[in-house]
């Protein structure tokens, strides 16, 4: 009744070839940008509302992680959900962004900050690529074992040589002040909204890409490589595409990992289970899926939070003291027992399972 | 028939090919050529290399022994991938298709080597690329409006039933408005009106696009009626070479298929 | 060229080990073609629930033939809710889905029995051998020669079961296609379950092994990963490949450590053996002993 599409006519193929065909939703995308660029940061700053929500928590806990974790879901959806190729070494790019981007503003005295996310990215991008070559030869489950070489081997190197991290103890960094066209991005709002334009061009960059030639070719190799060679398409500049791509996402949710969020970094919180976790994202979330990668990053983030909550309720309600480690591995359970479940059940993830209850919408009232 | 094109001189020639797959002989010596605008069928009892042979003129497989020329330019290697940029489209015998991909998708994936912006252009989706992708997409329409697939130009090839994703991959060679087509037993496995749908396609396509066609296919009635000349082959070697008629009155022929009636 | 020896022999003995780790996995890559990334939890937790049940005032024996009931019934649940419903997926879902078994199993190990580093005494000391110290100088461990001893009779025990049993060659059939298998009669789910109880075996004595030397600890579920370069080397699906990759991948290690490593600032490895195996993947991508995959179109 509400999600009809009665009367939306498509006369020519651009309007067929939309993002959001349906008017419903493009009604209600535009809606969540207007709630998520203006209508937050308005209540953060309503002086009611701060007394009841700890907005700073909000948004340096919940929201700013979870945009930056999208953003690397998707690098990692483009290269392993659209492309077919495993990588496990996500967080070693992440790492390279963050690395890049902190030497980039030590280094070149007056570079804009964003010049410097964007070159972090393409470092990234280089080293991808590099990484990748391998994937020419080799493929599936060997591949993988190839991104967790890039995976041990950017730890170490960021560790081990200490121009990296400007010859700090074990590699740490600190990242640099965010100043962006003259203004100071020193809080959480403004940390969040810069984060959230960053994210917002990227993941419409990504959709764009997802839907054309590039996309079609990366689909076409994952589902049949030996087909796609046949149609013409030039498989190894399409695989190392995916990878530079790919990369280039994870480097800049690398540089923002260690600008917007974190503040200090150092390469031994790049490591493996890090990269698990991104890969976690887009199982549940949905591979082959631009709003797989945010549902999966908002899992993931939220559940730990939900679970530490309710271990607190718990405590308190019930006058009890939880062992220690309960919830972190509570949390790894439960996330063992997901992926298991997905895999299994729905291996589309909740992408698909919201694509199917917007079906189901489309016809409610109505059974069928 | 009226309406046919003029049957040119060859466009491609198979010259002396030789292929084994260690100690598996697929073909031996095989030689024939195929003219432009023509219909050509190679035909032959199960197992007797034809699926090979389409694989080495589009460099699928790599023949140890002679070479191919099309259109001039002779080769014993040839890459896919520089087959399709040649003009070379094919389908295949267990459907190639892209699984996770639209009808639609799948089609234009056809359409990839004439498309000229680069991702930064695509991920932009401004001006250029945005009229290439709709300069292209309306070509592909045709393709469809050609197949008569328009009811399905959404869904997913997974979930087509066998005889709608035969004509989706045949528009996907169509979408890149070859200049050879290589059709794989396109009629396996249908009913009498899909053949005869097919077979209306496959003579379109050849009048109206121009295209020379190769054609493997097991139905005598399909080869009969539609080839222009016919390659028979047995255990890997040419046995008969020459018109329907010719073809189906070779002893050779006859023996090897021991009577077969379709 | 005695510490030359020395090394290479230390690194020969700890590719043993490895080689133990290798086993598990291709004990279950051999059977059901799945790549089981939870291995490595696999021995944690076997080694964690021996020690656990130890702690509990349990003898030796006891406590590892409860954790080897623990195993077993581990291996009847993953038969169940893992590979049942994944029957024919492709290699990577499968491999996917262990890695979310490795982190379920993980949980629950330090769930049960707590997250501290526990030490496991198996009567053998970890002391070098007095008469070769005494002839030659060299600083063997008693340890690593008995775990040597010990991991070699089990892969030669499971050398003979694949290759000359019934239930070996089944095991064989399951793993190359399981439709086929199927179709002929042999039942996956008997079979799976004791792949998966051989391989929680070879789990628990890795387990034992590895603990008594460095401790139980989490750190031991990281063994998956130091058992992925032994198997590109020696092939997935190949117990005497397991061997050879172990043994090449530990001597090399150790040697790299000592005669590269000081130039490029130590601890390369980390990456070696994976930079090793990578150089390999590109030459031979199914190992040394590997079945080499043609694919038709």
């Amino acid at each position: 009744m509400l999600y009809r599409e009665t009367g939306q006519f498509k006369t020519d193929y651009a309007a067929d070839q939309q993002l959001f065909p349906i008017r419903q939703d493009r009604v209600a995308i535009v809606a969540l940008l207007v709630f998520a660029f203006a209508g937050v940061p308005l209540a953060a700053a309503t002086p009611g509302l701060a007394v009841a929500i700890d907005f700073n928590y909000w948004f340096s806990g919940v929201l700013i992680p979870f945009l930056i974790f999208s953003l690397a879901a998707l690098g990692l959806n483009i290269l392993t959900g659209y492309a077919g190729l495993l990588s496990l070494g996500t967080a070693a790019f992440m790492a390279v962004g963050a690395f890049a981007a902190y030497n980039f503003e030590l280094r070149v005295p007056g570079m804009p900050m964003l010049m410097s996310f964007i070159l972090a990215g393409g470092v990234a991008a280089v080293v991808g690529i590099v990484f990748g070559l391998p994937s020419l030869r080799i493929r599936g489950f060997y591949l993988a074992v190839a991104t967790l070489a890039a995976q041990f081997f950017v730890v170490w190197a960021l560790t081990k040589f200490g121009w990296f991290s400007n010859y700090s103890t074990s590699g740490v960094i600190t990242a640099q002040k965010i100043a962006v066209f003259g203004w100071a991005i020193d809080t959480p709002v403004k940390r969040y909204l810069l984060v959230l334009a960053i994210v917002c061009v990227l993941a419409l960059a990504a959709k764009n890409m997802v839907r054309g030639a590039a996309g079609r070719a990366w689909m076409a190799v994952r589902d049949m490589d030996v087909a796609a060679q046949v149609v013409g398409i030039p498989i190894m500049r399409t695989k190392l595409l995916a990878f530079a791509i790919s990369s280039f996402y994870c480097g800049v949710a690398g540089a923002l990992y260690a600008f917007a969020y974190l503040g200090t970094v150092e390469p031994a919180g790049f490591e493996l289970d890090l990269s698990f976790r991104i890969l976690f994202m887009i199982i549940i979330g949905g591979v082959g899926s631009i709003l797989g990668s945010f549902l999966g990053a908002a899992f993931i983030v939220l559940l730990p939070i939900f679970l530490d909550l309710s271990a607190n309720a718990i405590e308190r309600s019930f006058g009890l003291t939880l062992p220690s480690g309960l919830v972190s591995n509570l949390t790894l359970i439960i996330f063992g027992a997901l992926i298991v479940f997905f895999l299994s059940v729905e291996p589309l993830g909740l992408a698909r399972l919201w694509q199917i209850a917007k079906e189901k919408l489309r016809l409610w009232p109505f059974p069928h | 028939m009226t309406g046919r094109r003029e049957i040119g001189a060859p466009i491609l020639e198979v010259e002396d090919v030789s292929l084994a797959f260690g100690g598996v002989v697929a073909l031996q010596g095989v030689s024939f050529d195929v003219r432009q605008h023509e219909i050509r069928a190679i035909i032959g009892p199960n197992g007797a290399g034809k699926s090979s042979m389409l694989n080495v003129i589009n460099g699928v497989y790599h023949p140890q022994g002679g070479s191919v020329a099309f259109k001039g330019r002779r080769r014993r290697k040839v890459d896919p991938y520089e087959a399709a940029k040649a003009g070379i489209a094919r389908t295949f015998q267990n459907i190639a298709l892209f699984r996770g991909m639209s009808v639609l998708d799948n089609l234009m994936t056809g359409r990839c080597l004439k498309m000229r912006r680069n991702v930064l252009e695509q991920a932009l989706y401004l001006g250029p690329a945005r009229s290439e992708e709709l300069e292209h997409r309306r070509k592909v329409e045709a393709v469809i409006d050609f197949l008569e697939i328009q009811h399905v130009r959404r869904t997913p090839v997974g979930r087509l039933p066998y005889g709608l994703q035969k004509r989706v991959e045949l528009g996907r060679a169509l979408a890149a408005e070859p200049e050879l087509l290589l059709l794989d037993e396109p009629m396996a496995g249908m009913n009498i009106e899909e053949k005869q749908d097919m077979s209306r396609f496959i003579l379109d396509v050849n009048d109206q696009m121009g295209a020379t066609i190769v054609l493997i296919e097991h139905d005598m009635g399909v080869v009969m009626d539609l080839s222009d000349r016919v390659v028979v082959l047995d255990y890997g070697r040419k046995i008969a070479d020459g018109t329907p008629e010719e073809v189906r009155r070779n002893p050779r022929v006859i023996d090897a298929y021991l009577g077969v009636a379709h | 060229m005695q510490f030359f020896f020395e090394v290479l022999i230390g690194g020969l003995l700890a590719g043993v080990m490895y080689s133990l780790v290798a086993l598990g996995f291709v004990l279950i890559y051999k059977a059901s073609g799945v790549f089981n990334f939870a291995q490595g939890a696999m021995v944690f937790f076997a080694a964690l629930t021996t020690v656990g049940f130890i702690s509990m005032g349990a003898p030796f024996w006891l406590a590892v033939a409860l954790a080897l009931a623990v195993m077993v019934a581990l291996a009847f649940a993953t038969e169940r809710v893992v590979l049942r419903p994944l029957v024919n997926q492709p290699q990577i879902t499968l491999f996917m889905a262990t890695i979310g078994l490795s982190f379920f199993v993980e949980g629950i190990a330090q769930l049960a029995w707590g997250a501290n580093v526990r030490a496991l005494d198996l009567g053998i000391a970890d002391e070098p051998i007095e008469w070769l110290m005494d002839r030659t100088g060299m600083n063997v461990s008693k340890f690593d020669l008995a775990a040597s001893g010990i991991a070699a009779a089990l892969v030669s025990v499971l050398g003979v079961f694949f290759n000359k049993t019934r239930t070996g060659r089944a095991l064989r059939a399951v793993a190359d296609d399981h439709q086929a298998a199927l179709a002929v009669g042999i039942s996956l789910q008997r079979i799976w379950v004791i792949v998966w109880i051989t391989a929680g075996f070879v789990a628990l004595v890795t387990g034992l092994l590895w603990g008594a030397r460095n401790g139980v600890q989490f750190a031991l579920t990281f063994l998956a990963l130091k058992a992925l370069p032994v198997l590109i080397l020696g092939g997935l699906d190949s117990v005497v490949g397991a061997i050879v990759g172990g043994l090449i991948v530990g001597a090399s290690e150790k040697l790299a450590e000592v005669y590269i490593g000081p130039h490029v600032g130590g601890g390369i490895e980390s990456w070696f053996p994976y930079a090793l195996a990578l150089l390999f993947l590109l030459a031979r991508p199914e190992g040394l002993f590997g079945e080499r995959r043609i694919d038709r179109v």
